[in-house]
């Protein structure tokens, strides 16, 4: 059995050895893009030395192998997150596309004048927009779940906001500024009591915790590669295969087609009919890299350890004076979001970076989030399982120094 | 009064006595702590300039043609960032402004540390003082 021990892990990744300014580099980024292991730049380089060819026309010996290797990493992002087919798999560029695949397609066909899209308080704007969008050109209007002051959905009106005119939810798993785990389950089974189907944005999700699309009974489940130590602008979308096949196509061009004259065109199945083009080869085979490394953990024992990360670095960093927690829900995933009073959060951001340590300051691409809680914005720590304790403590110990620069001296 | 270029120079002499990043930061917080504060009339959106992440007002007049200006921010380091604009730019005649280059930024290895976006505001604080000079500088031609 695989356990998990931190130090170890750190090995695989080369860039945790990096020196910012001359300071060990602390990453608490994560939320943003996760750091890569090793094998997964191995498998982006041993593809272009060794395999680079277009994929699935080629009679060719390299076409061949690039094929295989590309085809083989559907199997496993099918059994990463238990799809019941690969057909319900469709490799996009990432959340983002995924979301807007889903309202461009599924979206212009089944919404219209008066119907109602729901989202929550804490979405992140790629599934806020997307969805402002349908709504304009379709007259469909957008509801939203409200959030209360830890940043917890308040579910006791989900019966009335989930309408008959409901005609999808589409909803953040983890939330990427506040950390908060939403009970999805339960809210795709309310929503199935009405016929309406429900999209889980697992941007954050899926590096935090196993995924069992089935076990949700997701319709449609979208995750980015480059947030679970893959490379970016490789992604998915699951879709319940029923739904996949009576949707429209979404691009036109490439893989997408059966038969084109100029009177008609027919289209391939299901997942081809959604990737037109030349698909992203390089990146779709080092992703499959990557979920090997996910089997390949001790995923519990590292779940096990982002919990203690997050627990240690709450328990430190709420006891600086000044310092307010935003985002205190009971179920939280590795994201630290707060304010200092008295102290502007970029300038905060800024000082941390000249010590080495990497946050995320500013709104997170979540307007609407920074508007409840009321302020600008804020420092964001976000860990990931290779992350130490020994991390935190730099992290806290150089906060107190920025205070101590930042904040207007009280007159004594 | 100095010229715009032995401003320069001296502050391109005063961040070369610094070892690193982190100096340069603190240096930098400091000119903001210590700039004065604008007057409260010009922190509406009249003044505030588009294109910074943080929010920055500056406002500036015309005295015996010179121009000079005034600023906030509710980042002090952006504050310090204008207060080095304004230690250069401000009190000089308009036309100087215009022609500005302002090499020292990239001397100071400023531009290097700074974000795009926030690249993107110190290029939008230098614009609206450009503004406020390319508007001085056609006012005294026409009279």
């Amino acid at each position: 059995m695989a356990t998990f021990n931190v130090n170890d892990i750190r090995n695989d990744f080369p860039i945790l050895s990096e020196k910012a300014y001359g300071k060990p580099l602390v990453y608490f980024d994560n939320a943003a893009t996760s750091q890569k292991p090793q094998v997964v730049i191995d498998a982006l380089v041993n593809y272009y030395s060794h395999s680079n060819a277009n994929i699935h026309r080629g009679v060719h010996f390299l076409s061949q192998r690039a094929s295989e290797a590309f085809d083989n990493v559907r199997e496993k992002v099918r059994a990463f997150i238990n799809a019941s087919s690969e057909k319900e798999i469709i490799f996009v560029k990432g959340t983002t596309e995924a979301i807007n695949l889903v309202a461009a397609t599924y979206g212009r066909k089944n919404i219209g004048k008066g119907d109602e899209i729901l989202i929550s308080a804490m979405e992140h704007h790629s599934n806020i927009v997307p969805w402002q969008l349908l709504c304009e050109e379709k007259g469909a209007v957008l509801k939203v779940i409200p959030m209360n002051d830890k940043g917890e959905l308040v579910l006791d009106k989900l019966n009335t906001l989930l309408s008959d005119r409901t005609k999808l939810v589409s909803l953040v798993h983890v939330s990427n500024s506040l950390g908060t785990i939403n009970p999805v389950k339960e809210i795709i089974a309310q929503a199935h009591k009405k016929g309406i189907p429900v999209l889980i944005d697992g941007a954050q999700s899926t590096a935090h915790a196993p995924i069992d699309v089935q076990d949700l009974d997701a319709d449609f489940f979208a995750f980015s590669g480059h947030k679970i130590l893959g490379p970016t602008g490789v992604g998915c979308l699951y879709g319940k295969l029923q739904l996949l096949e009576e949707m429209p196509p979404y691009q036109g061009g490439g893989e997408m087609i059966s038969s084109v004259t100029f009177e008609k065109t027919t289209y391939n199945e299901v997942p081809y009919k959604f990737e037109a083009g030349t698909p992203n080869i390089a990146d779709v085979i080092a992703l499959g890299t990557a979920i090997d490394y996910w089997n390949n953990l001790d995923r519990l024992g590292a779940a096990a350890w982002e919990e203690e990360l997050l627990e240690y670095a709450t328990s430190k960093i709420s006891a600086i004076p000044g310092v307010r927690i935003i985002g205190t829900a009971e179920k939280k995933a590795g994201v630290l979001s707060f304010v200092i009073e008295g102290v502007n959060a970029m300038d905060a951001g800024m000082y941390l970076d000249t010590k080495g340590v990497a946050v995320r300051t500013g709104q997170h691409c979540t307007e609407p989030v920074m508007l409840r809680f009321g302020v600008p914005g804020t420092i964001r720590a976000s860990f990931m399982f290779y992350n130490t304790m020994e991390e935190i403590d730099s992290l806290v110990e150089n906060l107190g120094k920025a205070i101590q620069l930042l904040q207007p001296q009280t007159a004594l | 009064m100095s010229t715009m270029q032995e401003i320069e120079d001296e502050i391109v002499e005063d961040f070369n006595l610094f070892d690193g990043w982190e100096e340069k930061y603190q240096y930098i917080i400091e000119l903001g702590q210590k700039l004065p504060a604008l007057e409260e009339q010009y922190k509406s959106d009249e003044y505030k300039i588009k294109g910074c992440q943080s929010s920055v007002w500056l406002h500036g007049e015309e005295r015996e043609g010179k121009l000079f200006f005034e600023a906030d921010s509710d980042s002090t380091f952006v504050k310090g960032e204008i207060a080095l604009l304004i230690n250069v730019l401000s009190g000089q005649p308009a036309e100087e402004i215009l022609n500005a280059k302002l090499e020292f930024i990239d001397k100071i290895g400023l531009r290097q540390h700074i974000a795009v976006t926030r690249a993107n505001g110190l290029s939008s604080m230098i614009k609206q003082m450009k503004t406020y000079a390319f508007a001085a500088s056609n006012h005294s031609k026409q009279i």
